[in-house]
């Protein structure tokens, strides 16, 4: 056989591409995927891939995912790919989740608290057996309709607040930091912590929370309070000198309280782990409370040594974009190297022999 | 050009971040310079570090070059070349010494570049001590204060186990006598072309948010001992198509039997040898 030089690597990707696209539509004959359907029928996927992206939009996360043909990490690298692209009109006022329309509200300290349990769409307490109906797709009666919305419900972690037994969460005027414009620079501060496990891999964030509790930099955790609902988002434009409501996002906000010995300077109180995520997010926003609060560590002075409480380790490795991204480029030629690689080897035979 | 996108994809202000960001990069000859790395449509590990750096520099009277693996139809070449005559609509070629820009994964052309020229170097890992010291902050220590005993002694280890050192590719230089740099991974082989290269060396590691630069006519030397110096290796043979024996070479696999065949690794090296008149002992497969 003859060396045949590689050409036509133009032409590969083409019908590479257009291979991929009719992959993608499968099944002709199968009507296809409407966006609409994605984002009504799969909302938690479309969530998740909201969460990675770090961009809210419902429409353009179906629509990646319909590209991505279910991939939800390549689904989250398409919406980050075009949110990079987008100009920032503004900023917004920091939402106040205290406000939340509450869809689902529960503690795990206080069996009843203002607000009440409110258990909302969640399958916590489903059995998991596979529903044949719904293949069938069955008419789904509407559910009961809860009571009409309270007023705003008080966090737990504000009830606790009251009586100072856990560390009080202090506003800050300074501007937060932004890990899409900045490099990450160790050791980061918490709001930089927080941004990056935001949009963190949600499996990286579940085995590192679940690290924590197996005694890999244990903090005794509680769920104060999850909730999830619709929050309002408020921009303040400077020449109108007042904010103006410019939609809704739906959150899940977890506060985990977690012990505290005190210190020398600190009374014994419970502390904070804090998660938030895009969408019903469940899973994610508990995971991320519990690495928050890992992380926490070195400042109230505990003695890091689990990979959950290291900040170099978590923040290098949480995003999946660039986790897929270098694991993924080991694909991609190296025969250069690989080649250099041969010669030592042979010659280190050789001199050995 | 591709509507709704700037110039080279990026927009004006990234552009003139990355810029200033190569500026002090070249001010300071193989140090890591952080930047607001973007995410780009193609993925991390692709060469998006590279992408933005060309993006960046590429003006609309530039010719780019775009090389993997020292070839300019390797796939991800053929990719990156395309992204960037769609989206700045430049004139591209394949001869090294048309080109004005050249963003490059894993080689530098055997052919010698000029002071108009500007290499770009795509970088998966800009960290030289990562292997030994992988904690970037207390890199980023070693650095500041040149405390590279550590590599010296990874070298100094390597002799005394193998009689040689075994590092093939990246291998670590010293830029200006002042900072230790990963050379990207290109082969040892490569390493001496570095050395007072009248073209601006510019490296972009998009994931890992750094940016570094070798200007024109600087001084890098490949680490070594007085006792053990630096020896750029190659395959032992010729090239099957053109008969140099002086470029690198890849090794393509003919048969089950053992049966290779050493061909450049540098095609446009390769074809202008050929139109030359130069030939190896391989004939040409009929096209």
């Amino acid at each position: 056989m003859a060396y045949v030089a590689v050409k036509g690597g133009e032409r590969a990707i083409d019908n590479a591409h257009a291979w991929l696209a009719e992959a993608r539509r499968g099944d002709p004959g199968v009507p296809g995927l409407g966006i609409d359907q994605i984002a009504e029928q799969l909302g938690r996927a479309v969530d998740r891939a909201m969460a990675e992206g770090s961009l809210y939009d419902r429409d353009l996360a179906a629509l990646a995912i319909k590209q991505a043909q279910g991939d939800l990490i390549e689904a989250a690298f398409l919406l980050r790919a075009y949110r990079t692209t987008l100009p920032r009109f503004a900023t917004s006022r920091p939402v106040e989740t205290a406000h939340m329309r509450i869809r689902r509200r529960i503690s795990a300290v206080f069996k009843d608290l203002p607000g009440g349990q409110v258990l909302g769409p969640t399958t916590d307490y489903t059995h998991r057996l596979l529903d044949f109906a719904l293949a069938a797709d069955a008419v789904v009666p509407p559910a009961p309709q809860p009571p009409a919305d309270s007023d705003a419900t008080p966090r737990v972690h504000d009830i606790l607040g009251h009586e100072g037994l856990i560390e009080p969460d202090v506003a800050s005027d300074a501007e937060p930091g932004d890990i899409t414009r900045t490099p990450l620079a160790l050791p980061a501060e918490r709001d930089v912590r927080l941004q990056a496990l935001a949009r963190g891999d949600e499996g990286f964030l579940l085995a590192l929370g679940y690290s924590t509790q197996r005694g890999y930099g244990n903090t005794h955790p509680f769920v104060g309070e999850i909730r999830m609902g619709e929050v309002a988002v408020e921009i303040e434009p400077s020449e109108l000198g007042f904010a103006i409501d410019i939609g809704d996002l739906v959150l899940t906000e977890c506060q985990m309280v977690t012990q505290f010995a005190g210190s020398k300077t600190e009374p014994a109180q419970f502390t904070r782990g804090y998660g938030l995520a895009f969408g019903h997010g469940e899973r994610r926003a508990m995971a991320m409370a519990l690495v928050d609060r890992s992380l926490r560590a070195a400042e109230l002075g505990e003695e890091a040594t689990a990979p959950g409480q290291d900040c170099e380790f978590v923040l290098s490795h949480c995003d999946n974009i660039e986790a897929t991204g270098f694991v993924e480029h080991l694909k991609l030629p190296h025969y250069v190297d690989f080649q250099s690689e041969l010669e030592t080897l042979r010659r280190l035979r050789a001199s050995a022999a | 050009m591709t509507q709704g996108y700037s110039f080279a994809y990026l927009d004006e202000q990234t552009k003139r971040m990355i810029r200033r960001a190569l500026l002090k990069a070249v001010a300071i000859p193989g140090h890591q310079v952080p930047f607001g790395s973007r995410e780009m449509p193609l993925p991390y590990g692709w060469g998006t570090g590279g992408i933005q750096v060309t993006a960046s520099v590429l003006g609309a009277d530039d010719v780019l070059k775009v090389i993997d693996q020292g070839a300019d139809d390797t796939t991800n070449a053929v990719s990156i070349r395309r992204f960037f005559a769609r989206t700045a609509g430049v004139r591209t070629t394949t001869r090294t010494a048309e080109a004005t820009v050249i963003q490059t994964r894993h080689r530098i052309p055997e052919m010698p570049l000029r002071e108009d020229q500007i290499i770009v170097y795509q970088v998966p890992m800009p960290e030289p001590l990562a292997k030994l010291e992988p904690s970037r902050p207390e890199a980023a220590r070693m650095h500041a204060l040149a405390d590279y005993g550590l590599m010296h002694v990874k070298l100094y280890e390597d002799i005394t186990r193998f009689g040689q050192v075994s590092i093939s590719y990246d291998y670590p230089v010293m830029v200006n006598a002042r900072y230790l740099m990963s050379p990207s991974p290109i082969p040892a082989f490569d390493n001496p072309k570095l050395h007072m290269n009248p073209a601006l060396q510019l490296f972009g590691a998009g994931r890992e948010k750094r940016l570094y630069a070798v200007p024109p006519w600087t001084s890098v030397r490949s680490l070594d001992f007085d006792d053990h110096p630096f020896r750029a290796t190659r395959a032992p043979h010729r090239c099957g198509l053109c008969g140099a024996d002086d470029s690198y070479l890849d090794e393509v696999v003919t048969d089950d039997r053992g049966g290779r065949l050493f061909v450049c690794s540098d095609t446009d090296h390769c074809e202008t040898r050929r139109d030359a008149g130069h030939t190896g002992a391989e004939p040409l497969a009929a096209e």
